[in-house]
């Protein structure tokens, strides 16, 4: 497995180059540049900028010139954070990003697996139902209304909770955004995790061992929720790196100071340093994440093989 | 296991008591301050989010008062001399920087010399070409920074010569890219003077913490000059984009001062917050330009009967949402070195329906009729605020039986365009005064700038401005640039459509906010009482 692992790290190196690279030529193809701006700059004002940032050169030589920097661990500076380079921001911004994105993984896991059972055991029944409501909630309502929903109703009119922000240490801080986040991921949890859980439940070796006279919670523990979670795994994978880079949103409304914005602010500024630094973080971060998920699957199913 | 308990123990309290030091201030001011600062260095920065910040830990020579008006700052008083030419600044003997080094002229000669130095790149530089080879030097014709017409006499001396007589060169100095810089740290750290670690000031606040995405942190600067009436002692300005997210937080009590507002939520204000909506005239003008490269709009006629043609007395209300006012000029009302009203069209008074029927009338002389329509193209950057506009624009033209097609593009993309004249017809543009004199919103039609977007060309105009330059006396100055914007005006060299208006939502605990037509608001000016 050791090997596979190996061998997946390597194999991720040239996509890695390659996404650089389409990505570095294609957000020169995009018209206007860094400096262009509603307050146009004077011409020797934008050749003394440009300069500064070796826009002036070929674009081939500007390529060699930042592959070679991210070689060294450069990712160059920032064309519109001018007081950091990219690798700060990135360094400022991961642990924020990592923090609610885990916290709202490890909630949408456990909250959606939970309901997933529960509404498998309870069909069409009115647990059953209740969930399905509140999965219907998640799905439907886009995070951005969600949002300003929860900030209005416990922020606002309750005054339960902080409306946005970020303290370090405070967890009522970290309360709405999580929500936010985690809910629609907790939804199509308990969705795939329902389907996979009926299926299951209704299999020749789930009969025998209930006609063994196990009890049905063993039966569920022992052997219906191993091989329901399979599914659940493999979304968990994608689902986590769309926690990760989906939290662009959330950031926003709640002023957050993680990662993510970096996204849409840089290429909107076509800060192509920021842009490039966080495609080639993110890719990474998507590569690692999906080795995981097929490391996760050989221990679930022990008919996935690495050869 | 139990390793990894005392770690995260000990993490959790180390992070508990960083933040409790966010707490242990009497008065603070939460400003929601919009946008991410790119800098704190003065030479580098361009955007008001981040004058908010600079202008309150840095002072000019002058500075802004409550009201906006430039009033004595690290200068103490100045002698001007008889052509205009030559201000002599006498700076405040007692000034230091937040670490006790004296504030002295040759602070601001190195600042004038770094903001003019190609090297630096600073993208403002230009707002200081007034002074003597300043334009020379930033393009690097001249590469001695001593010519540059900034020098100290002495240690609290400083001689600024100009390349023409400039009325508003008090007003400009308020401004951060004549800021000063602490030479003694620029030596010791480079560009990284600036960064939190290393910064002093000079002004009513120091920058202590800055959390990119979420806010920079400033405490009150006992050294300053003025600090016996600065109440507040701390300021945090968020950065927040988003505009709906900053009122909800308004609303919680989080934020003090907010310092723009969604344009549709002001009904909402008015009625649950009377009063702490402050809707302001703001020095800034939103216009469509003409291209007159297009033949279709070479006849004057043509270009008067689209601009009559359209109703300005909806766009602030019903448009936008905020009240920006119609405009009939292009010089914002309340611009300074001007004569107020100075221009306004004769038919802006006329009914709407005879400015229609005159304008028909003008199409069918310019031949454009029925049989053979006028096609046009409003091209604008992507907003709704725009697309609404220009959906209700196309709507009005439609009673001329002109057809217009409707562009956008994201704002880098849609200036790039413009500059390049590289439209169709109509462009939208706007336009928010770098400082409060008319010439810097004549300039926009002057030729063979960038930012004459529609290629205006006309040789009187140019000969109205260039003399306007020369022109010593206040009176008569404004008198030339009265006439060059007539002249355009009723050249329709383009066409204005509203001023800016600046909005603040301001909490009833605060006072001392004045509004004001610059939008600058200095926190050493307001004071918040605890309720």
């Amino acid at each position: 497995m050791l090997r596979y692992a190996f061998r997946r790290v390597l194999s991720a190196l040239p996509i890695a180059f390659i996404a650089v690279t389409v990505c570095f030529f294609i957000l020169r193809l995009a018209p206007g540049g860094p400096f262009d701006t509603g307050r146009p700059l004077p011409p020797n004002v934008l050749a003394n900028v440009r300069a500064y940032y070796n826009l002036d050169q070929p674009l081939f030589t500007q390529y060699l010139l930042y592959i070679g920097g991210v070689l060294r661990g450069n990712l160059g500076p920032s064309m519109a954070f001018y007081d950091f380079n990219v690798s700060q921001l990135l360094a400022i911004g991961l642990p924020f990003t990592l923090t609610l994105g885990f916290s709202a993984f490890v909630i949408a896991t456990f909250v959606g697996v939970l309901a997933g059972m529960v509404s498998a055991v309870y069909q069409n029944k009115w647990p059953d139902y209740v969930l399905v409501l509140a999965v219907m909630i998640g799905l439907v309502v886009p995070n951005f209304l969600m949002g300003a929903l929860l900030q209005l109703w416990f922020g606002v009119y309750l005054r339960w909770l902080p409306a946005g922000g970020w303290v370090t240490g405070s967890i009522t801080h970290l309360v709405l955004p999580v929500t936010v986040l985690a809910w629609p991921h907790a939804a199509r949890i308990s969705r795939l995790m329902r389907g996979s859980m009926i299926e299951v439940l209704g299999t020749n070796y789930v009969r025998t061992a209930k006609s063994k006279g196990l009890g049905s919670r063993l039966v569920l523990a022992r052997h219906a929720i191993k091989p329901a979670m399979i599914p659940v795994v493999s979304y968990l994978g994608p689902g986590l790196s769309y926690l990760l880079t989906g939290s662009i949103v959330v950031e926003q409304i709640f002023g957050l100071p993680g990662i993510g914005r970096y996204f849409i602010s840089a290429a909107l500024n076509r800060d192509y340093g920021l842009v490039l630094g966080t495609t080639l973080f993110y890719m990474l971060l998507i590569l690692v994440l999906n080795l995981i998920v097929d490391l996760v699957y050989a221990w679930l199913d022990p008919k996935v093989r690495y050869s | 296991m139990q390793l990894k308990h005392v770690a995260k123990g000990g993490l959790l309290a180390g992070l508990m008591a960083l933040a409790m030091t966010g707490s242990a201030f009497a008065v603070t001011l939460h400003m929601h301050n919009g946008g991410e600062p790119a800098s704190l260095d003065p030479h580098k920065v361009s955007g008001t989010w981040e004058n908010r910040i600079v202008g309150d830990y840095l002072e000019g020579l002058t500075t802004e008062a409550a009201n906006g008006d430039a009033i004595a700052g690290a200068a103490e008083s100045w002698d001007i001399s008889e052509d205009g030419l030559v201000y002599t600044f006498h700076l405040r003997q007692d000034a230091v920087w937040s670490d006790g080094t004296p504030v002295t002229a040759h602070d601001f000669v190195t600042a004038f010399q770094r903001l003019m130095n190609p090297e630096t790149a600073a993208s403002y530089a230009y707002l200081q070409y007034t002074i003597k080879n300043a334009e020379a030097i930033n393009s690097g014709e001249i590469e001695d920074l001593n010519e540059l017409g900034a020098v100290a006499l002495d240690d609290y001396t400083l001689e600024v010569t100009l390349e023409n007589p400039a009325p508003f060169l008090l007003q400009a100095l308020t401004h951060y890219t004549a800021y000063p810089v602490p030479s003694h740290l620029l030596e010791e750290h480079g560009d990284a003077w600036a960064d939190t670690a290393n910064i002093v000031a000079n002004g009513p606040y120091v920058p202590v913490e800055w959390l990119p995405g979420s806010h920079l942190r400033s405490v009150k600067n006992d050294s300053y000059h003025d600090a016996d009436n600065v109440q507040i002692e701390e300021v945090i300005y968020y950065s927040l984009d988003d505009l709906s997210a900053a009122l909800n937080r308004y609303r919680a009590g989080e934020f003090d001062i907010l310092t723009d507002f969604p344009a549709d939520q002001i009904t909402l204000l008015d009625s649950q917050h009377p009063g702490e909506a402050h809707v302001a005239p703001f020095l800034g003008l939103h216009y469509y330009v003409f291209n007159l490269n297009n033949p279709d709009l070479a006849d004057v006629n043509v270009r008067k009967a689209l601009s009559m043609a359209i109703n300005r007395e909806i766009i602030g209300p019903d448009i936008f949402g905020t009240g920006e006012l119609a405009a009939y000029s292009w010089v914002p009302p309340g611009t300074a070195n001007y004569i107020d009203g100075a221009f306004t069209y004769d038919w802006a008074e006329t009914p709407y329906g005879e400015r229609v029927a005159e304008a028909q009338a003008l199409m069918a002389e310019a031949g454009f009729g029925p049989d053979n329509p006028l096609s046009v193209e409003i091209r604008y950057n992507t907003s709704d605020n725009h697309q609404r506009l220009a959906v209700a624009i196309a709507a009005m033209w439609e009673q001329l039986g002109v057809q217009t097609e409707l562009f956008n593009s994201e704002v880098v993309v849609h200036y790039d365009a413009l500059q390049a004249n590289d439209f169709h017809s109509i462009g939208r543009a706007g336009w928010v005064m770098d400082y409060n004199d008319p010439i810097n919103m004549l300039e926009l039609l002057r030729t063979g700038i960038d930012y004459n977007y529609g290629r205006y060309d006309n040789d009187e105009y140019n000969a109205l401005i260039a003399a306007s330059a020369t022109e010593t006396d206040i009176d008569a100055r404004a008198a030339i640039l009265a006439e060059a914007e007539a002249l355009a005006m009723e050249d329709y060299a383009a066409l204005p459509l509203a001023f800016y208006v600046s909005r603040n939502v301001v909490s009833p605990r605060i006072s001392g906010f004045e509004d004001n037509a610059s939008d600058i608001h200095r926190t050493r000016w307001l004071t918040k009482s605890e309720d």
